[in-house]
């Protein structure tokens, strides 16, 4: 399946269904129902948005049964938060089915096959339960076949439904049969097809309805061959999907993801699906024995690693994030140690020490690291009462392996990575002090000083967060502090910590940390008695190099401003007219449906969030790191699932158009406010533009320009949190990184909205999602703070336009950051010509000329202006 | 005005302005100290109905109907658009407290029906700019069908749901032949329940029964945001949107401070009209209720403005004072406009979940 399709698709759990599961049908035969109810918490947990019951089996009062598991699992909140889709083809126990849920549920199935009267006195009675209906396409002369038939049946079952009946049209889920191909019988070979053309055209002709499937019909005739099956029904709904299957009874676990299917058996299979030859039988018939009793990528478990002792269990556990076991084992271990601190030095810190080292040569990435701490802290957890047992009957106390002390700096609200080193670091033994987002330098050195710790680590994302860093270091630096400083964070660089931060600081080392990986392997260093001074020395000379090397080379050549603006970008505006927005001031947006932004985002940031380089979807099957890639992809889709499901985010938009003329570097609003903008300094040749934004606007007459802030809203925040607290750092930084992907995506999509329907000047674009991505559209939405505008401040402009605080809750800090962090803001420009560039370094005449515009001094100009200054603003003379 | 014009005078009425419920019924009762023989007055003698009776509000209908409409009357007269029955425990299973057979059942459905059926009208006789409207009060049940009803069996059930049905079934009947103009089936702890009842309704509507406006009232129990039974605020909405309601809302359990986060909840999505009747504040220790008058209106009067209402009330503690109060607090208020409706399949169980075409 493609990421898009899961995420509008929903999977119904097919495991508590009797007529699906044997086991299932032997525990409610053998009327074992505490574990049948044990059956459907799995399946809630494992992902499923609505739970299949089904007790059709002869030998069962299907009544009975359905209304006994019902009212068992009404009784539990982790299962019944998940509607029911009642199964049966006895209209009796689907009777009594819905007179056991209180949520709305779906009845499956009713249809014709008895005559339209029966059918609708069903249909009328399913309406007063208020249940939705799956409609079989099966009328009095029996089941659906072709495409004709089937089309036909569920057209004039809709008629029925939505005009005799009242039955609201999106509650009415046609399944026009899926029927087994590939059995030998030339009549079968094209029921997949009929299927897939039968749903587009019931999708286009009954609108607002829903299709349906029972996919497990499709391989019948390869019963026996799973890993053939797999294939045949991730190929359906591969093709079926597109055509408007949006929901199947399947067992999600036993997926395979499209891509992933063995070249060959792929071709194969998809030549039966879609008939594409007269012997495609034959031909999947001829490898299929090759593939029979394959696991292929099943996740059934192998548990042969149950047998080993329990020191290698527990490094299995540690090493594959499994905890499945780790109480057990824990317990195990604790049992046969002295003590239970020495279950955590010996058997779990070598397990741990095994993680670190696959880890550290590049064998594991850091999602799976991630997990074998969340494993680590629940084998932890268990110990801990023992422990502190101990310590009240002996009055021992705590040792770690050092204290470090972690904060994102003020007016930076970004955490992701700082969460991930704090994570890696405390799985390596160290004592974590994580003082969380915002915190100003004195917190910082304060806590350091009083918690007594041996490091400090700073981190921050946005540009301001660099100067607020070179304050934390000359105020360490005044208070005479000797921990070592780690700085670490999107824009920090060695460069950045050698030139700026290490002069502010003379009395600590400091050490700019480039990812996670490398945390551990400078904290130990730091803290060795051995290694530490043979590393300072070595880091002070290197950013020594640095320095020297940035000092050497002359600043690159720049034009004056004056000649920068004679070479701007000169649009012929007589031959161009503006579009007019279709409305001027601000709107509000809100309810939007997350399963639609899921589609908008592009997930290669978000693997790249996660410390693994590669381009999305190509990750999955990359050689090094493909498979770090895919698990956390699982993980990642089971979470989108269940975070689209309940909606855990309440994503928000405004936005805002204005009229504008450019006068200058500077864009004029009719409300009287001004966007200045920075113009290219950078020497090109003649035929290129040095650019400003302030070019794509007209300087005279009618022109509008667009601004925007979206949010994914305060709740990942507090959902982390939560995760956080119950331990589980994995899904805790996950939620966050999920966040700030929605809010891209929401950016992305109101963008698409603002060309077609809110500007409305490119009403027909019609572009993919991966289009969209690939920015294949007119017009940008540039940011402060990114290269088209490096200077922050004017978020504050953007913000006051945009009312952004009070319609939607998103606030700037001091050093104009948005928060909640996973937002987006920025300005709309509709010129076709208008492009994205990077500003590049300035020239002091710029800075000078933009403070007089900004109405600041040349000092604080600089300060805001300091990561593109082409001169040292503190060199003397 | 016969019923059908009462009815699209209702629905008239709603459009222009935030229609007014009445207030408790139960504090206004207990201020009369009535004794055990105001209850049973000759027809229920304790030779055949044993026990205690004192408590069985609902039967004053029968045995004192000079009470009921005096407090008809009081509401009407502090500016109530829509008074309630007194029937809000008149089931067949509810009254099995007090042994009440059902022909007596009905006979307080049907008698209450009529007592603020002729106070309505006489109302709206002498004040015909504001005609005032009959509220058939469905309470809920002591017995949960969504709930296990021992400790040790969590599927175990005290009654069945074809019995509420049919004491719904029952209530509904006489209520409807009663007079009243609408159904209120309030005090929601169960959503299972309140789809017995709603199912009872649309069963004898397409066998012929008069055809009258739902309103349904949830009732979510504490901080949670949750109803008893479990479900959150949309997953509730969810699963009673196919009584096509007239209205649809909270009362009970909470004061006015505390229900707003779920009103305003309900608000973005309910595609029908509003309604909300909090209780006067939490109880004191007494089991009191002593919010004012003015602190209610206060706090009820801004969800009117802030456009998230369409009927309000008062429910547990409040008087006619209050409800004066709260008329008053939202003369010219610009009733809230329902959101349109969105043609998505909406699912619950505990939680709602949104399938999109």
């Amino acid at each position: 399946m493609t990421a898009a399709a899961s995420q509008t698709f929903v999977n119904v759990g097919e495991r508590t269904n009797v007529t699906g599961s044997a086991r299932f049908r032997k525990m409610i035969t053998e009327g074992r129902y505490a574990e049948a109810v044990e059956v459907a918490r799995q399946q809630v947990e494992n992902g499923a948005q609505v739970i299949d019951v089904n007790m059709d089996e002869g030998m069962l009062d299907g009544a009975e049964a359905m209304r006994t598991f019902l009212n068992l699992i009404a009784a539990e909140p982790d299962i019944a938060r998940v509607p029911v889709m009642i199964d049966s083809s006895k209209w009796e126990v689907i009777k009594a089915g819905l007179k056991c849920v209180q949520g709305k549920a779906i009845v499956n199935s009713i249809s014709m096959k008895e005559g339209e009267e029966q059918f609708r006195k069903q249909a009328r009675e399913c309406l007063a339960f208020g249940a939705a209906v799956v409609v079989m396409a099966f009328d009095e002369t029996g089941q659906a076949d072709t495409k004709t038939r089937k089309v036909e049946i569920c057209q004039r079952a809709f008629r029925i439904l939505t005009e005799e009946v009242g039955f609201p049209a999106e509650d009415i889920i046609f399944d026009p049969n899926i029927f087994a191909v590939a059995t030998g019988i030339e009549e079968h070979n094209n029921y997949a097809v009929d299927f897939i053309e039968a749903a587009k055209v019931i999708r286009k002709t009954c609108p607002g309805c829903h299709i349906s499937g029972g996919l497990s019909n499709v391989s019948f005739s390869f019963r026996g061959n799973e890993p053939v099956r797999r294939a045949m029904h991730s190929v359906f709904l591969y093709h079926a999907i597109p055509a408007g299957l949006d929901m199947a009874i399947v067992n999600a676990g036993q997926l395979d993801i499209y891509d992933d299917i063995e070249k060959d058996l792929r071709e194969r299979v998809e030549d039966v699906i879609l008939n594409r030859r007269d012997d495609a039988t034959e031909r999947l018939v001829e490898i299929a024995e090759g593939f029979k009793g394959q696991k292929g990528k099943s996740l059934e478990k192998d548990l042969s690693w149950r047998e080993a002792a329990v020191e290698k269990r527990l490094e299995h556990a540690l090493v594959h994030g499994i905890t499945e076991f780790i109480n057990d084992d824990t317990e195990e271990a604790r049992l046969k140690a002295e003590r239970p601190l020495h279950v955590i030095e010996g058997p779990l810190m070598d397990g741990m020490n095994v993680v670190g080292d696959l880890f550290g040569s590049g064998k594991m990435f850091l999602p799976q690291v991630v997990k074998s701490a969340r494993v680590m802290k629940q084998a932890v957890a268990w110990l801990e009462p023992y422990m502190e047992e101990e310590k009240q009957r002996l009055g021992t106390v705590d040792v770690s392996n050092g204290k470090v002390l972690m904060a994102t700096v003020k007016g930076d609200v970004h955490d992701i990575g700082k969460n991930i080193v704090g994570v890696v670091l405390a799985c390596n033994g160290y004592e974590i002090l994580d003082l969380g987002v915002m915190v100003p330098a004195e917190t910082i050195l304060d806590t350091a000083a009083n918690e007594n710790v041996d490091i400090i680590g700073l981190s921050g994302l946005i540009t301001p967060s660099l100067d607020e860093m070179v304050y934390v270091a000359s105020e360490m630096e005044r208070r005479g502090m000797t921990q070592p400083l780690l700085i670490g964070g999107a824009t920090t660089s060695p460069a950045h910590t050698a030139v700026k931060i290490e002069p502010a600081i003379r009395c600590a080392p400091v050490v700019h940390v480039a990812d996670a990986s490398r945390a551990v392997g400078v904290v130990s260093s730091l803290l060795s008695e051995d290694e530490k001074d043979n590393f300072v020395t070595q880091t002070r000379a290197r950013y020594e190099r640095m320095r020297e090397s940035r000092a050497g080379g002359p600043p690159k050549p720049r034009l004056p401003l004056g000649e920068a603006r004679e070479a701007r970008l000169k649009l012929d505006w007589g031959a161009y007219s503006p579009p007019k927005p279709t409305y001027e001031g601000v709107k509000t947006f809100k309810d939007f449906d997350l399963a639609t932004l899921a589609r908008y985002i592009d997930w290669t940031p978000y693997f790249s969030a996660w410390d693994l380089a590669g381009k999305y979807p190509q990750i999955l099957k990359d050689d090094i790191v493909g498979e770090a890639a895919s698990s956390l992809w699982r993980d990642t889709q089971a979470m989108m699932q269940i975070l689209i499901g309940e909606s855990w985010f309440q994503p928000k938009a405004v936005v805002g158009f204005w009229r504008a003329n450019s006068d200058g570097d500077d864009i004029r609003l009719g409300t009287g406010d001004v966007f200045h903008t920075l113009r290219q300094q950078m020497v090109k040749d003649n035929t290129r533009a040095n650019f400003a934004l302030s070019d794509f606007i007209a300087p005279e007459g009618d022109d509008w320009i667009g601004g925007f802030c979206v949010t994914s809203g305060p709740q990942a925040e507090e959902i982390a949190e939560e995760f956080k607290t119950k331990g589980d750092d994995y899904s805790s930084i996950m939620v966050k990184a999920l966040a700030d992907r929605f809010a891209e995506a929401l950016a992305e999509y109101m963008h698409e909205r603002a060309r077609k329907e809110l500007w409305a000047y490119a009403p027909e674009e019609d572009l993919s999602c991966e289009e969209l991505i690939a920015e294949k559209y007119r017009g940008i939405r540039p940011a402060p703070g990114y290269p088209s505008q490096p200077e922050h401040t004017e978020k504050e402009t953007l913000f006051k336009l945009l009312d952004v605080e009070n319609r939607i809750g998103v606030s700037l800090t001091s050093s104009f950051a948005m928060t909640p962090a996973a937002s987006v803001s920025g300005m709309y420009f509709a010129h076709p010509d208008s492009v994205y560039f990077a500003v590049g370094r300035i020239e002091k005449d710029q800075v000078e000329d933009y403070a007089r515009r900004k109405g600041w001094d040349t000092r604080k100009a600089e300060r805001w202006l300091a990561p593109i200054l082409n001169y040292d603003p503190f060199a003397v003379g | 005005m016969n019923r059908q014009e009462r009815i699209a005078a209702l629905k008239a009425a709603a459009k222009e302005r935030i229609l007014i419920l009445d207030g408790s019924w139960g504090v206004m009762i207990q201020r009369r100290g009535l004794e055990e023989a105001d209850y049973r007055a000759d027809r229920f003698g304790d030779d055949k109905y044993p026990g205690q009776m004192k408590g069985n509000n609902d039967i004053l209908c029968i045995t004192r109907p000079d009470i009921v409409t005096d407090l008809h009357n009081a509401y009407y007269g502090a500016g109530a658009d829509i008074s309630e029955t007194n029937t809000f425990s008149a089931t067949v299973i509810a009254q099995d407290d007090y042994k009440l057979d059902p022909q007596s059942v009905w006979d307080i459905n049907l008698e209450g029906a009529k007592l603020g059926r002729a106070a309505a009208d006489a109302w709206t006789a002498k004040e015909p700019h504001k005609p005032r409207f009959l509220a058939g009060s469905i309470g809920p049940l002591n017995k949960m069908l969504s709930m296990s009803s021992d400790v040790n069996d969590p599927g175990a059930r005290s009654v069945t749901f074809d019995e509420v049905y049919d004491a719904y079934r029952h209530q509904i009947r006489a209520l409807n032949e009663g007079g009243v103009d609408l159904y209120l089936i309030e005090t929601i702890t169960d959503t299972l329940n309140c789809k017995a009842c709603i199912k009872a309704i649309m069963d004898l509507e397409e066998e012929g029964m008069d055809k009258l406006p739902i309103w349904i009232s949830g009732t979510i129990t504490d901080r949670s945001g949750r109803t008893l039974s479990g479900q959150t605020v949309e997953a509730f909405w969810n699963s009673v949107r196919h009584a096509k309601p007239f209205a649809i809302g909270f009362n009970c359990a909470l004061g006015a401070d505390l229900m707003r986060p779920h009103i305003a909840a309900l608000s973005r999505v309910a595609d029908t009209l509003v309604a909300a009747y909090p209780n006067a504040g939490l109880p004191n220790e007494m089991g009191q209720y002593d919010e004012e008058p003015e602190q209610t209106s206060g706090s009820v009067g801004g969800w009117a403005k802030d456009g998230l209402v369409n009927i309000l009330g008062g429910c547990c503690g409040t008087t006619p004072e209050h409800i004066a109060a709260i008329a008053k607090a939202v003369e010219g208020v610009k009733p809230r406009t329902p959101v349109p409706s969105k043609h998505t399949m909406r699912l619950a169980g505990l939680e709602p979940f949104e399938i999109v075409s």
